[in-house]
């Protein structure tokens, strides 16, 4: 047989899942399944018992495992650091958190059934024409990827067809971010203000609060985090993968072989917006809120640190990144929460420059980037 | 000189110990007087010509020998006396004192008789015991033993409220404060509404007469705007004395404004509406405005129609200077965001501009430069004029050691690796912040202003510039051209724009580039540091100072071209100027949003800003 | 000024009418084929009066220049005498103040982006090697191997039998027969110069441009390098600058000599050698 053939085999995208995917799905299904039949059917005095609040816990990490998979793929594939997928993220949750709102119906504290609380207290009249629609779960679940979606490629086609890159886009991505945030905390944009949007009752008619109706979101965080993963796998493992490490390695050189890469990177960071929007979408109602601090630059460049953390260009990195690091703040901010932003703050300094390949660089010599220095000219 | 006069003051106190009207010559005398000793001595002796009816004139010309004689030997060193800062002679048993204490004991019928004696007794003096007795605020304390020495004088007080339902209180004359006291322990001074009229009238009389030109300034624009025809004969009596040239202005305005609403003569009344036409005040725009008004039957309320053409054409030439001067005040304005930004973006240009190195800590060090305003003031309590100016060298100092510390501590270690410099440097920039809240606290710490920062330059009535906002635009720019003389004219800016052309190179022709690398890197942060002093006077100093600032001064930098100092100092100044007229618009938050997405936008359309580097270097 | 501002003017209504024709149809309907490269004319390439300047400095001023069909052309010259300008302006890289630059009779690539140009079959290989560090040898060839460069496509592509033999041909001529599993990034500065020239191969271009081909390379592998140059000539046509005179002398038959920003001389290595224009600048005065 010959050599390329061979490579041909191994170079695609199934074989890729079929070597990758099955350690990391077995794990997250073993754990995902065991928290659920723990909470669900061993009594409480249990030591198996697995606390409903542990569960909801537990879901918010696997929003952000996705979301921290989401930036994987832009930053550590294609180089491009986005400093602003907490808005994506946002975005999704808002799209989420508004259907929520419409769910409340007359069961608010002013019992007006046309409108949400917040725009009762505001004195308003009737409901701004953005909010129609969402009463409906289809339409919601459809602005939950097209509204991320839509931002993104806006954003993409003007950056990346102008060539804003490297730098000048992460600080792009964190002005765009900050400039929502400070949209979003205006009354006037009729998103709840400061406050956000909470106080939510039921989703698809299944309350909210009920241990059943937790334990599904859970498992149905896994699910979705699979699914994203195993995709996100099968994309990378494909040529397309192979275009876009070229770009973030030599960018210059794919487009003199007669590659658009600027069509690969806004297709990139569509893909990534709306997989970041989806875990806000998923991540609102099981904690509950949504508010513009989301959009706030810190949590956004969080997310960036959770990636570094586990591993950049990895995918099961950043999912293991977003993990430790949540788990440890959790643990943290609950003892001692002054010392977590000192605690973060030498994170950022001590990965950057000690573990520049994360966690999983540790475990891995020989891998798609190993031995290569991440960073790209300016 | 003023020390002098008020040395003077106290050795008249000594030689007229049983004289009480000297007290009130001193309080008159105590404001600064030009010329030379010997002028003040002659003055406060002039004065006491004036007040000293009672007083036999052997006596008088006693005082004025020895007065010409302490002057001239000079030995007023020797005598000393109490006297507070507004230089009010901290009254013993004075007249005005005994005159309190009947006044707190008269009945209401002979209240304003001691009201008058009072006024003739003390000037200026009691000027805020009438103003707290008009408002209802003055109070004589019921056990006098426990304010004064002397029980059976009632002294009167200006009582507070504070929130815990006491009364916090002042002394009448002297202005002293005398501590908290129950409601029962002191008793109010009545009044009624005869009373109150002669107050107003002879608060009036005092502020117009007042020896401080800004006191009689404003008491002439309160009468202004709440014009009443019993005031203007005290505004002609007070214009033939005045000597300032704009307050004599103002007085003719409010004059004129008198003839407008109330005279009949045509003529007159034409002429006065070119008179208040100089004025900017809002009360002249008010009085056109009505004479222009129709009743409801749609007919003139003024009938005669030569002054309502005058007093629209007036009216719109009032228009067009008010949107001339609101117009000068955006710019104003949008020049002094674009100042702030210029400075907080200054230190950035040079580490992210020149050296090409992203220092997301940069906020912080502009936090730790007001940080350092702050623990400077605590140094000095004494001292608040002075330590904004001792702030500027420690700030740099300080942000500058940290710049360095962090160059040489981590973005050493990540040459050319921009985006893990950008998230080492935002760690550090967490640690800093938390550092901060940990060792001051996460709430606000108020920075004082000294007073030669306070109050504004006043142009007119509608057009004024704060202080602290001049001296600051003043500043930003002093920093930067600093900044340039530095970077074009000295050794050090040579060796920066040479490593940061060629690293390689200058390290082959002997430059120590690690060395160059710490000190630009520190020169930015000093100037982060400079920064924070000058924000520490405008804003709330707290932990999240930086934080709010980081974002806008990249976006400076970035706008304005990277590697391009003059392009910070343009784009710093046109984002602000931009902002401040959107803001009238859509709000101060959407102005904000919709710059961000014009540079964004921008950026998109120009990469490398609005001055941008050129040739072949910059395309690679 | 003026008057460029009048010809986007006229160029904008013509190009309005053009949209209105009746017998014409829409561009975004039709299926969008280039037309095969013309060279009815034997000339492959027309550069005519390109001038570019950064900031005042003219890089290339009004330089004229034209390269036949299957032809190897060598271009020399000092630093600074517009060769990597004029290679930048031709696979779109920059974009020329004036001038005309035409791939065959009909297509203008002036306007068009690099890969569009790439897709023309215009192949470019750098001063400095440059390849997918973090990728295998075989993905390399795999990204620049002649095939659909869209998207989708390229989310299902897989091999073709017949790429399959292309590539094993290629990594055959360049000798890196037995690392195609080897990063990239592992392979020495030669090898890495021997790669790239590989991608160049599997891409099949009408016209290589190549920029100091043999830097870095042994003398050995710069004599291979000149075997394979001269024989890709005929098929391809083959744009070389080098530094290295012994070999340009050994590959050339015609050759352009740059300077300034404008041809200086053109013709065989002789007639440079003897050019008294050539002798002046690159000699001195004297001579």
């Amino acid at each position: 047989m010959k050599d390329a053939s061979l490579f041909a085999q191994q170079f695609t995208a199934l074989h890729t899942v079929r070597t990758k995917a099955p350690l990391f799905l077995g794990i997250l299904f073993t754990a995902t399944i065991y928290a659920a039949v723990c909470n669900l059917y061993v009594a409480e005095d249990s030591v198996l018992y697995v606390s409903t609040y542990t569960i909801t816990l537990l879901g918010k990490y696997l929003c952000y495992a996705l979301l921290a998979l989401s930036v994987d793929i832009v930053w550590g594939y294609c180089g491009i650091l986005s400093l602003g997928h907490g808005a994506f993220f946002a975005l999704g949750g808002y799209a989420m958190g508004m259907y929520l709102m419409r769910q409340i119906g007359d069961r608010g504290v002013y019992g007006n059934p046309d409108l949400p609380d917040f725009m009762v207290f505001l004195n308003w009249q009737e409901l701004p024409w953005y909010w129609s629609g969402f009463d409906q779960f289809w339409f919601a679940a459809l602005m939950v990827v097209l509204v991320p979606a839509v931002l993104a490629f806006v954003f993409g086609w003007l950056a990346f067809r102008s060539r804003v890159a490297g730098v000048y886009l992460a600080i792009m991505t964190q002005a765009l971010t900050y400039a929502l945030m400070l949209a979003f905390f205006r009354n006037e944009m009729g998103f709840g203000g400061n406050n956000g949007l909470t106080d939510f009752k039921d989703l698809l008619g299944y309350n909210l609060l009920s241990d059943n109706t937790r334990v599904s979101l859970f498992v149905i965080s896994a699910i979705v985090l699979a699914l994203a993963y195993v995709c996100s796998q099968l994309i990378m493992g494909s040529k397309f993968g192979r275009v876009i490490v070229g770009i973030r390695d030599a960018e210059d050189r794919l487009r003199f072989l007669g590659y658009r890469t600027d069509y690969y990177k806004v297709a990139l960071f569509v893909y990534s917006a709306l997989l970041a929007g989806i875990a806000g979408a998923l991540y609102v109602p099981q904690v509950g809120i949504i508010n513009p601090g989301e959009y706030s630059p810190l949590n956004s460049i969080e997310i960036v640190i959770w990636v570094a953390i586990g591993g950049r260009g990895t995918l099961y990195g950043a999912v293991i990144g977003a993990l430790l690091v949540n788990y440890a703040k959790t643990k943290f901010t609950a003892i001692l929460p002054e010392v977590w932003l000192f605690a973060l703050g030498a994170l950022f300094v001590a990965v950057t420059i000690f573990l520049p390949n994360g966690i999983v660089g540790l475990f891995k010599r020989t891998s798609l980037n190993d031995g290569h220095d991440l960073g790209e000219q300016p | 000189m003023v020390i002098l006069t008020l040395k003077l003051q106290n050795v008249l106190v000594k030689i007229s110990n049983r004289n009480f009207i000297f007290t009130i010559c001193f309080i008159e005398a105590s404001g600064d007087y030009p010329g030379a000793s010997f002028f003040s001595t002659e003055y406060i002796v002039l004065k006491i010509f004036q007040h000293s009816m009672p007083v036999k004139s052997p006596v008088k010309y006693a005082i004025m020998l020895v007065l010409v004689f302490l002057s001239a030997t000079n030995i007023v060193e020797s005598v000393y006396a109490q006297h507070d800062e507004t230089g009010v002679i901290q009254a013993g048993p004075g007249q005005i004192v005994q005159l309190g204490d009947k006044l707190a004991r008269a009945k209401l019928k002979n209240v304003q008789t001691v009201l008058v004696k009072m006024e003739a007794a003390g000037g200026d003096a009691v000027l805020a015991l009438y103003q707290a007795m008009l408002s209802g605020d003055l109070f004589y304390v019921k056990d006098a033993s426990s304010v004064s020495g002397n029980a059976a004088l009632r002294r009167l007080v200006i009582a507070s409220k504070t929130e815990n339902r006491t009364y916090l209180l002042q002394d009448a004359i002297t202005l002293d404060s005398l501590g908290e006291r129950t409601k029962k322990q002191i008793k109010k001074v009545r009044s009624n509404n005869k009373l109150r009229g002669y107050l107003r009238s002879a608060i009036a009389r005092l502020t117009l007469n007042s020896e401080q030109p800004e006191i009689r300034k404003s008491a002439v624009e309160n009468m202004l705007d709440s014009l009443d025809s019993k005031s203007i004969p005290y505004l002609e009596k007070a214009r033939e004395q005045e000597s300032e040239s704009d307050i004599i202005e103002l007085i003719d305005v409010a004059i004129a404004l008198n003839v407008l609403r109330t005279s009949e003569d045509v003529d007159l009344r034409l002429q006065a509406i070119e008179t208040v036409q100089q004025s900017l005040r809002p009360v002249v725009r008010n009085s056109l405005t009505q004479l222009l008004e129709q009743d409801e039957q749609s007919a003139f309320i003024e009938p005669n129609a030569p002054i309502r053409a005058k007093a629209r054409e007036a009216l719109d030439d009032f228009q067009n200077k008010l949107d001339f001067y609101g117009l000068l005040e955006t710019i104003f304005f949008g020049l002094s965001l674009g100042s702030v930004l210029l400075l907080v973006a200054t230190g950035l240009a040079i580490t992210f501009g020149v050296m090409g190195v992203i220092n997301m800590a940069h906020g912080e060090l502009i936090m730790l430069g007001a940080y350092t305003t702050y623990v400077v003031q605590l140094w000095m309590p004494n001292n608040i004029e002075y330590s904004v100016l001792v702030a500027i060298p420690v700030a740099f100092i300080v942000s500058g050691m940290v710049g360095i510390a962090i160059e040489r501590g981590v973005i050493r270690h990540l040459q050319g690796r921009p985006l893990e410099t950008l998230l080492a440097t935002f760690g550090i920039s967490l640690i800093l912040q938390q550092a901060v809240r940990s060792m001051f606290s996460p709430l606000n710490r108020q920075v004082a202003t000294p007073d030669w920062m306070g109050g504004s330059l006043e142009f007119n009535a509608v057009f004024s510039i704060t202080y602290n906002r001049l001296y600051i635009l003043i500043f930003a720019l002093l920093v930067f051209f600093a900044l340039q003389l530095i970077m074009k004219k000295t050794s050090l800016g040579l060796y920066v724009r040479a490593v940061s052309q060629n690293r390689d190179m200058a390290k082959a022709i002997g430059i120590r580039t690690e060395w160059v690398d710490a000190m630009t890197f520190g020169l930015g942060s000093g100037i982060a540091g400079i920064a924070g002093v000058a924000l520490s006077q405008l804003t709330n100093v707290g932990p999240n100072l930086g934080q709010a600032y980081i974002i806008d001064s990249f976006m400076v930098v970035v706008f304005g071209g990277v590697g391009n100092l003059w392009g910070t100092l343009v784009g710093g100044m046109s984002l602000g100027l931009v902002n401040k007229f959107l803001e009238p618009a859509t709000g101060a938050v959407l102005a904000n949003i919709l710059v961000l997405v014009f540079i964004i936008l921008f950026i998109q359309k120009r990469p490398r800003g609005l001055f941008p580097q050129k040739g072949r270097a910059a395309e690679s | 000024m003026k008057n460029s501002k009048i010809k986007v003017a006229t160029t904008r209504q013509s190009r309005l009418r053009e949209m209105f024709r009746r017998d014409g149809a829409w561009p975004w309907l039709v299926n969008r084929t280039e037309p095969a490269v013309d060279v009815s004319h034997q000339v492959l390439l027309y550069i005519e009066s390109l001038s570019v300047s950064f900031d005042g400095f003219k890089a290339l001023n009004d330089l004229s220049l034209y390269i036949n069909d299957g032809e190897l052309r060598c271009l020399i010259g000092a630093n600074g005498a517009g060769k990597t300008t004029l290679m930048d302006v031709i696979t779109g890289k920059t974009s020329p103040d004036s001038g005309l630059v035409y791939f065959g009779q009909t297509l203008d690539l002036l306007g068009r982006s690099e890969a569009e140009i790439a897709q023309l079959g215009i192949g470019r290989k750098f001063q400095k090697p440059s390849v997918f560090e973090a990728q295998t040898v075989y993905a390399n060839l795999e990204l620049a191997i002649q095939s659909e460069k869209n998207i989708l496509p390229t989310l299902v592509a897989r091999f073709s039998p017949e790429q399959i033999d292309r590539i094993d041909q290629v990594l055959e001529v360049i000798n890196l027969k037995d690392r195609g599993f080897m990063m990239a990034g592992a392979l020495s500065h030669g090898q890495k110069q021997w790669l790239e020239i590989g991608m160049l191969l599997v891409a099949n271009p009408r016209l290589l441009l190549i920029d100091e081909p043999v830097a870095g390379m042994t003398a050995q592998e710069a004599e291979q390098t000149a075997e394979l140059l001269v024989s890709l000539a005929g098929e391809h046509t083959v744009i070389v600058v080098e530094h290295d005179m012994e070999f340009v002398r050994r590959i050339a038959k015609t050759v352009t000599v740059l300077h300034q920003g404008s041809v200086l001389a053109e013709g065989s290595m002789q007639e440079i050698q003897e050019n008294p224009d050539v002798i002046r600048v690159y000699l001195g005065e004297e001579q």
